[in-house]
Parts: C-alpha cells; structure tokens; sequence
C-alpha cells in the first residue's frame, strides 16, 4: 500500500482499530452491557431499533438543518452589519462575546417557558449555538480588506456598496464556507442538548429514555447517529467550500 | 489664473493635518505644497520614507482634502475621487478568484461611463483589455488567475487595471518596490512604453532614485517631517530613453545630485 492510499483510508483504519480494541476489552474483562456496551452489542441494538432510531434521528435532523438555517440568515446579516460598519462592530462586538461565552444550554428552560416542549426550544438552541461562528467569519473576511484595493476603486468613485459587492463579498467567501463547518456540528450539538431536556422526540430525548431504560446500547446507538449526520454534513459543506472557492486553497492545488 | 489653465495639476499653498488633534498641535503631514505640472509631463518624488509622498498622492487623487490650500486637477477643483485617475500600488492587490482579464475588467465595472455600457459592450471591452495587457507582454494570460503569474507579471497586470479606463492620470506608489533589478528595469521600459504611446500625466512616487531619473520629466525631492518639497529637478536627458542611458555620466550625475540633497536632510 503506498502512503497516498494509506493517507486516504487513515481514518477507516483508525476507526476499524478502535471498535476491534473496545471490543476486545469488553470481552477480556467481560464487562457489563449496562455498564459499558461492546461494539458488537451497539451494532445489534441499532439493526433491532432501526426503525424507531431512524424517526428519532430524522426529527433531530430537520429540526438542525431548520435551525442551522435560521443561523446562516441571521449570521450573514449580522456579520455583513458588522464588518462593513466600523461603528457597528465597535458596539456589537463585546456584547456578542460575552453573549457567546454563555452556555446555550442554560436557554434551555428559558425557552422551554415561552414555546413549551418540542420543536421550538430545540430549533432555537441549535440556533444560538450556531451563528455566532458565522458572524465573526463574515465580519472579518468584509474588515480585513486592504486599503489600498479600497483605494484603488474609490478612486474610481466607487461607493461604499460598490466595494463590498465586487470586492468583500467574495474575499469572505471562504471564511463563510470555513464557518459553516463548524456551524453544523454545532448545531446537531444545541439540538441534542435541548431535546434531552425539552421534547419527547429525537436523538436527545431517545439518549434520556435508553438511558433511563438502561438500554445502554440503543443509547450509544443514538450517540454514533448524532456523529454520523454531523459528519455527513461536514464533509457536504467541505466539499460545496472545495468546489465553489478553490482559488483559496490554491497553494495544495497548484504544486 | 492663466497659469492654472494650462496646468494640468495645480497644488496652491496645500497644507494638510491628519485630525483636527493634530492640526491643533500645528502638525502637518505635509506643508505649503506647490506643484505645477503640464499635461502630459511625467513627474516623479523621491524622498525618505514616512515624507508624506503617500499623503500627497491621496491629496492628488482626491481621497483626502487638503486642510488649507486648493488643488486643481484637469482645471476642476478636486473635492473628491474625480473618477479621472488610475492608481498602483507596491502590492499588484489582484483579485484571486477573478483571472487576470476580469481583474484588468473591474474599473470598468465602477466608472461611468463604462459601468451602464458594461453588459452590452462586454466582448468590446474584453478586446481592448486583452489589447493592453499584450502592450505590457502579458498576451496569452488574460485566462490565468493571478497566482499563477509571477510577481512582475502580477505588477504588469496591476497597472493595466489603472489604464483600462484611459485616465488622464495614472498614480505609482512605489509600484516596482517588491520586484528584483532586473524585473524592475524592464517594467521600467513597459510603463516608458506606455506612457510614450499614451501621454496621460504620471505621478511616481518611489525611493528609487535612478527610476525616477531614468523615467521621470521632472523628480522633486521631499523632506521627512514636515513633508515638503526641498528641489525640483528638470531633467534633460533625451526622449527616448533607453536603458543604456543609466550607465552615461550624465545620468549618474543627476543622481548623485539628488543623492546629496537627501542626505543633507537626513544630517540635520
């Protein structure tokens, strides 16, 4: 095997190595399935739920995306706003900082309070969770352009919208891209988080239930899911990034 | 005010303070600026740096106002970008996801009137891009991106962008500063070229005192704070120039001459 197809498979490798030593741990020390499931075990429990698994995970997947949605909108706008105002990112900026470091599941309750259990809390804790990324990225791909491309179009008596359209919108392109792969993982993350708490359907609410069951196995199941989809997502915004903005990564391109 | 019409640049008495902080402690970016230079002259400024050569040339452009004084360009008073000039910088600043035809292409995107005309008359205009950028050897790579150029390639490119909507001024801050010699020396004959061929007003502003004899009509020499003009220098060597011209005396001569007005600002 050369290095460039072992390169490709690394992460199989890695993963195959991992379920093999779990499992050969589990065996050796005969651990309890309550306790700590083997692979094997996660791998049956999921096959025998699959059906129930399969609803769960696509309710905690569309309400995600809805909420991930909601997150592209405000965050391009807010970070558009941001990055293009001097003033503006002068007086928002502290407040989104400190705004940030909350943790979002402490809005869990809060929301609970205003749209009751179910979608609404869920959609907007993947929400909060996840624009913030995308704000900052937008509003530093729009501030950070050099002054004297600036200069060379307002010489030519280009307004200030003139310069963000032919110039900042595309120069953020990549870091907008960049955000929203982190943006996603975030997001399935608020949406679990709030349905443990605040639904009686999806991932988070079938980790409590298996949990509380001691279905340890289903539990894990639903965990592996999570990951899964936030992968699958990642690797789509990755690949949509390498396709539409690949005169930024032209150093690995072009050598 | 005869004189001013038939000046193409006319700077009167300019002062100009950064703030009002500044103007209040009488510090000036640049002091009691005079400047008369004709159409079509090339004039370059030479001095060290931090003199205020880039402070003049936003002044020129109309990107800042000047505190006190006035300054006419092509007989308009300039209170702002007068859409007239083209500018280059020491960083060819392309744009990476446009190709270098496209990027040559965007002032024409931004000024009228070639804005409004723009969709219809684009093979028009794609033509006369691909025209200049063959003028400065560049045929053959509108389709690249900028990072697939070299660096003097990328320059080249930088300043066709600043001529692609024909203005009567072209503005150089140091434009060949990051290239090596030899580059330099041979985009020092494309921008004669050009200039030749075009006669629009050049301003160069540049530490190179050997560009600025070997290109310029006219070199004045700046002092560092406050920037002023110390010596304007006529030069007479004959049009056309060539690069063997820098090795004559006479070219050496004016150098050297140069040379020691900015090292006796520097002793004192």
């Amino acid at each position: 095997m050369n290095p460039k197809t072992l390169e490709r498979w690394s992460p199989i490798i890695l993963l195959v190595l991992t379920l093999l030593i779990w499992e050969g741990l589990c065996r050796a020390f005969s651990v309890s399935e309550f306790i700590f499931p083997s692979p094997s075990r996660i791998a049956q429990q999921t096959v025998e739920y699959s059906g129930v698994i399969a609803a769960h995970a696509w309710r905690t997947y569309w309400v995600t995306m809805a909420g991930f949605g909601l997150a592209i909108v405000v965050g391009v706008l807010l970070g558009f706003v941001i990055g293009s105002s001097r003033l503006a990112y002068a007086a928002v900026y502290p407040l989104m900082t400190a705004f940030n470091a909350l943790p979002k599941a402490a809005f869990v309750p809060i929301l609970v309070v205003w749209f009751g259990i179910g979608i609404g809390p869920a959609i907007l804790t993947a929400f909060l969770i996840s624009f913030f990324p995308i704000t900052v990225n937008i509003a530093t791909g729009l501030a950070t352009l050099e002054p004297e491309l600036e200069d060379v179009l307002r010489v030519l008596g280009a307004k200030r919208w003139d310069v963000l359209v032919k110039v900042g919108l595309p120069r953020s392109m990549p870091y907008f891209f960049g955000s929203l792969k982190v943006a996603i993982t975030l997001a399935f993350v608020g949406t679990t988080v709030s349905e443990m708490t605040a639904a009686n359907e999806g991932i988070g609410y079938l980790l409590i239930s298996a949990g509380s069951a001691m279905q340890m196995g289903l539990a894990f199941s639903g965990l592996v899911v999570v990951g899964v989809m936030a992968m699958a997502m990642y690797e789509l915004f990755s690949y949509i990034e390498k396709n539409t903005t690949a005169w930024a990564h032209r150093g690995s391109q072009n050598t | 005010m005869t004189a001013a019409a038939e000046n193409f640049v006319d700077f009167q008495n300019v002062w100009l303070a950064y703030n009002d902080e500044l103007l209040a402690q009488n510090h000036f970016a640049v002091e009691d600026i005079n400047l008369q230079v004709k159409q079509g002259e090339f004039i370059a400024i030479v001095g060290p740096s931090g003199c205020g050569k880039s402070t003049f040339m936003k002044l020129t452009t109309g990107l800042r106002r000047p505190t006190k004084g006035s300054i006419h360009v092509g007989g308009q008073m300039v209170d702002g970008p007068l859409k007239i000039s083209g500018m280059a910088f020491q960083a060819p600043s392309l744009l990476p996801w446009r190709t270098t035809l496209d990027n040559v292409l965007l002032p024409l995107e931004i000024v009228e009137p070639y804005r409004s005309q723009f969709k219809e008359k684009r093979a028009e205009f794609e033509a006369r891009a691909i025209d200049l950028l063959r003028s400065v050897g560049l045929g053959g790579y509108e389709r690249q991106f900028p990072w697939q150029l070299s660096g003097g390639m990328q320059q080249r490119a930088s300043i066709c962008r600043a001529l692609i909507h024909e203005p009567k001024m072209l503005l150089l801050d140091e434009p060949f500063g990051a290239l090596d010699a030899f580059t330099r020396e041979e985009l020092w004959c494309t921008l004669r070229d050009l200039w030749t061929e075009r006669r629009f007003n050049v301003i160069l502003v540049t530490h190179d005192l050997r560009e600025s004899v070997f290109l310029a009509d006219t070199v004045y020499v700046m002092s560092k704070s406050p920037g002023r003009f110390m010596v304007r220098q006529e030069i007479d060597l004959p049009r056309p120039r060539d690069l063997e011209i820098t090795y004559t005396p006479a070219f050496s001569d004016i150098v050297h001459d140069l040379r020691s007005h900015i090292g006796a600002f520097r002793k004192t």
